[in-house]
């Protein structure tokens, strides 16, 4: 993302095509246009908000705003309606708690410029998707790895894990629920703009 | 913990737990509580499609604890090399002379049913009007649907995944036998015997269904179904593969859309009434007259033959 000082200062990425979604359709946009930005929310996010711990909560808020605008309206340009969206978030905050903190308004407004940007994660997430893949199943803990490798490679069931790991399908159950979040976050997250981002 | 890591563990518990095959109460449970904040939904959106993706992972060399790669590449590479059976199919083109990869071709004509054997003990078996390509490396096995209709008898491993690409879905083996049927935008994915993935790879991996014996999955650009069929039936679906049709009180006008295509003489039934009439016979694929007989002597129709076509009225 490059950052340069606001000049425009409209609300570009606020702006919508208008035609309403069904719900079937939203769910499906929002996993195509929407998920694939999460590693650029998540870092506009963290060098904006103060309170780390507020971060998930904040990116939460942020894609309930999203999907709830594009039941309306579907936005024309999805990076730049989400990274608003989380611009508007932080600055409701920020008026919220009387906190007043010049870089972050700086950084906040820089935005308008940096939206109008075509956006590479898409593309970037569909040819890596293998590869973030991997690289999330290598930093799974191994137990919790193991698990995952015999549902998602070799197709077993919870019970077949279990009797081949010799332990509870509920413990199976565990692993494979922290693997899930951990490779969403390897997918879209945290972990997915390592690599790319210079 | 902060409230949207609560909501995403509960999502992944939910998953997880839908994983298991479960029944219509725990997916109704589950919708209800989708339905309970667009939170959660957004929570369960993320998590379904990072998870279904990751059935993708069926097509990695698993990590690590598996024996060493260059072991087990030079073997590889000879199999590969030595994929047998050509000589028996119509077709055999390698068209990109830039492309390291040996990519091959193979098609029927209108009638036409050959087997390609695979050095790896791997079978596909063409029906009419069929055409795949293979694409076999050291990594993968893999396999592109572009028309017709094929029976895969895959011998399963692990360190090189099985796959067919068909329409934007995506057919990963996991030792198992099983055919695909494409016919435009509809693909019909049937399991005949192991286990099988069918994954929707139009959007980011969507929808993917594990398939067990007698499952069908039919799947259109934007919707997949699934059933379970009796393994009589699919046997019956799969006659073809002894050239013959099998039909179980099946409408005549879907008898003849059968027929046609495996004929270039096409059955044309001219009459609304006549093509719902439902009939059971067993006939070759190609035996025209055999259709012909049951409709004047069964069914006391009129069949006339004009020109490329066998025309049936009343």
């Amino acid at each position: 993302m490059i950052e340069t000082p606001d000049t425009g200062r409209d609300d570009a990425g606020l702006r919508t095509a208008g035609a309403s979604m069904s719900q079937s359709d939203a769910d499906l946009w929002f996993v195509r246009e929407v998920l694939p930005l999460e590693a650029a929310l998540m870092q506009y996010l963290r060098r904006n908000c103060r309170n780390k711990a507020d971060i998930a909560d904040l990116a939460q808020d942020v894609y309930v705003q999203v999907y709830e605008a594009a039941l309306v309206a579907r936005p024309e340009r999805p990076r730049a309606f989400v990274l608003a969206t989380a611009r508007n978030l932080l600055i409701n905050r920020v008026r919220r708690d009387q906190i007043v903190r010049i870089e972050a308004v700086a950084d906040l407004e820089a935005i308008n410029v940096a939206l109008d940007e075509p956006s590479p994660e898409r593309t970037a997430i569909a040819r890596d998707t293998l590869r973030r893949l991997q690289a999330g199943l290598e930093s799974l803990p191994p137990r919790c790895r193991q698990a995952v490798v015999m549902k998602k490679v070799e197709g077993l069931s919870a019970r077949e894990i279990a009797s081949r790991m010799g332990i509870t399908e509920n413990t199976v159950n565990r692993h494979l629920t922290e693997g899930m979040l951990m490779l969403a976050d390897c997918l879209y997250g945290e972990a997915a703009g390592k690599g790319g981002e210079p | 913990m902060n409230a949207a890591d609560a909501i995403r563990a509960e999502a992944a518990a939910w998953l997880v737990k839908r994983g298991e095959n479960c029944g219509e109460a725990e997916q109704a449970a589950l919708d209800r509580w989708i339905a309970q904040s667009v939170a959660h939904r957004v929570a369960y959106l993320r998590l379904d499609a990072a998870w279904s993706s990751a059935d993708r992972l069926a097509a990695l060399r698993p990590p690590a604890e598996e024996e060493p790669a260059p072991k087990r590449l030079l073997p590889l590479l000879m199999r590969v090399a030595a994929v047998v059976g050509v000589a028996s199919v119509l077709g055999v083109a390698a068209m990109h002379s830039f492309a390291p990869p040996p990519e091959r071709s193979f098609s029927t004509r209108i009638g036409g049913r050959e087997t390609v054997s695979f050095a790896d003990g791997s079978k596909i078996e063409l029906n009419t009007d069929t055409l795949i390509r293979a694409r076999m490396t050291t990594r993968s096995r893999e396999i592109w649907l572009e028309k017709g209709e094929a029976y895969f008898s895959i011998k399963h491993d692990r360190a090189h995944p099985f796959t067919v690409m068909v329409e934007g879905h995506r057919v990963t083996d996991l030792g198992t036998k099983f055919f695909i049927r494409r016919e435009g935008a509809r693909v019909e994915v049937g399991l005949v015997q192991g286990r099988a993935r069918v994954e929707n790879r139009s959007i980011m991996a969507s929808q993917s269904a594990l398939l067990a014996p007698g499952d069908v999955v039919t799947a259109t650009d934007d919707s997949m179904s699934m059933e379970k069929k009796p393994v009589a039936e699919l046997d019956d679906a799969l006659a073809w593969r002894r050239g013959m049709l099998v039909f179980h009180r099946v409408p005549l006008g879907q008898v003849a859309a059968e027929y046609n295509r495996y004929n270039r003489v096409k059955i044309v039934i001219a009459d609304a009434e006549v093509a719902r009439r439902p009939i059971t016979a067993t006939v070759p694929v190609n035996d025209l007259a055999a259709f012909t007989r049951m409709a004047e002597n069964f069914f006391g129709l009129h069949v006339a033959r004009n020109g490329d076509e066998i025309v049936v009225t009343r």
